[in-house]
């Protein structure tokens, strides 16, 4: 079995698997940002009093959760631009797709974290005298906030992890070099297994960062 | 100070509030005792809207509840609240607590309202809990900091609805003596209440409640030894 694989050759092909390392941080970032902030404002779409509001916050979240996320890509990149008319750069399309896909599932935690803070702690700042706006501002969404992180870390790491479908869609990041290398230069077993630890590698980080703040803010 | 007039309050087919009417003045304090499901707790959260009004009139400090115009976050400036389970703001401190409404709301500085938080405490006699967090205190000091952050607001009105029904009974006495120095300072009260040596010995008058309507009401001492209501006098006989 000795020199069966050649581990020491994948250093060779780090500038390429760098550049999709680059990508995979630069999609996850931007695309979970974005996601983030569709997530609030569709998780709160879910307990407006606003019929329309409600509706369109639900039909969004049910159709994003009720489809895969690889479907998702590919009706994004390959069918939106026959509607459209409009061809999308694969990288524009993959934060689309990362974005859209975590702001679905992130809704319904931040619905799930203000839903869960008791109604006493909207009741006590209404009585003082503080607008519906400012009780959410100042009680209601610190309280929340909290609750989200556990559930928001394990969205993030899903949604990194899937960013590896977009290599479907030809977005150069990690997943997609790995395959064109391989296909190459014949060396799967160490190209795909240098690829999965490089995912464990920002998967362990974001855990490990997200454990120092739940840390910090339990010191209350 | 308060008038309902007719007040009616129902929650889908179920009407808890049956013709409420009732005036309060100025510096009265005024207890509200029943059985539970009577409708006292509603009543109180009728009186700064916690509750929305089905029909009837209730005016507050002048304003007209019933009237849509009428800007509600104003009238509960006037109007501070405790609550039976204290609802302190577990993510802020004792005096963050009591200093939020007063700089959001009344817009005061910080320096102001530190101030006048830290001589709420001290008359509540939680001067050293300022900087801890609600969960390290226990129920009685929570609800005295809760009075305290309601009067930090300089409201002309005080409501408590059962204030000390979730304390440990050691813990009652110290939440009723600070209520007490309030009544006697002239502060406007109204209490729901299953305390019933508090009602007797601080209200100016009670009001007994039962399915939805006052049955009786009256100086305490009446009530208490001469009911005329028999509803009213096989409750005492229960709780007394």
């Amino acid at each position: 079995m000795e020199g069966r694989f050649n581990w020491a050759g994948v250093i060779d092909f780090l500038p390429e698997l760098g550049t999709g390392l680059y990508y995979t941080l630069l999609i996850s970032i931007i695309g979970l940002i974005i996601g983030f902030v569709l997530g609030a404002i569709f998780g709160l779409g879910r307990i407006s009093k606003n019929k329309i509001f409600y509706g369109i916050s639900s039909i969004y979240i049910e159709v994003i959760r009720g489809t895969p996320v690889l479907v998702q890509a590919i009706w994004i990149f390959f069918a939106l631009p026959l509607i459209t008319g409009y061809n999308m750069a694969s990288v524009t399309a993959g934060i689309i797709v990362i974005a859209v896909n975590s702001g679905a599932y992130i809704a319904e935690i931040v619905r799930g974290a203000v839903q869960s803070i008791a109604k006493g702690q909207v009741e006590a700042g209404r009585s003082l005298g503080l607008t519906h706006n400012q009780t959410m501002r100042y009680i209601v969404w610190p309280q929340a906030f909290k609750r989200m992180i556990p559930p928001l870390g394990n969205q993030f790491i899903i949604s990194i992890k899937d960013t590896s479908l977009l290599s479907v869609i030809l977005v150069p990041e990690l997943m997609f070099q790995g395959r064109l290398i391989a296909s190459n230069y014949f060396n799967a077993v160490e190209i795909y297994t240098t690829v999965a630890v490089f995912y464990l590698i920002i998967t362990l980080t974001l855990s490990y960062i997200l454990r120092m703040i739940e840390k910090r803010l339990d010191v209350q | 100070m308060i008038k309902v007039e007719n007040l009616h309050k129902s929650f889908g087919d179920h009407e808890v509030l049956k013709g409420i009417d009732c005036e309060i003045q100025s510096s009265e304090v005024v207890c509200v005792i029943g059985p539970s499901g009577s409708g006292k707790s509603t009543f109180l959260r009728c009186l700064n809207m916690l509750e929305s009004i089905t029909s009837g009139q209730v005016t507050v400090d002048g304003f007209n509840l019933k009237n849509k115009k009428t800007n509600i976050n104003m009238v509960r400036t006037e109007v501070g609240m405790v609550f039976q389970q204290f609802n302190l703001f577990p993510h802020k401190t004792v005096i963050e607590n009591i200093m939020l409404a007063p700089m959001k709301v009344r817009k005061i500085s910080k320096n102001e309202a530190k101030e006048r938080g830290l001589k709420l405490l001290k008359k509540v006699g939680l001067s050293d809990k300022a900087n801890k967090y609600p969960s390290s205190l226990s129920g009685g000091q929570q609800q005295r900091v809760a009075i305290a952050r309601a009067l930090a607001m300089e409201p002309k009105l005080m409501l408590f609805d059962e204030p000390t029904s979730a304390l440990d009974p050691e813990l009652v006495g110290e939440v009723l003596e600070v209520m007490r120095q309030l009544a006697i300072e002239g502060m406007t009260m109204v209490v729901v209440t299953h305390e019933m040596g508090f009602a007797r010995e601080v209200a100016d008058r009670v009001l007994f409640m039962d399915e939805g309507i006052i049955m009786e009401e009256g100086r305490p001492d009446v009530i208490f030894s001469n009911p005329t209501s028999g509803r009213t006098k096989e409750f005492l006989d229960k709780v007394l």
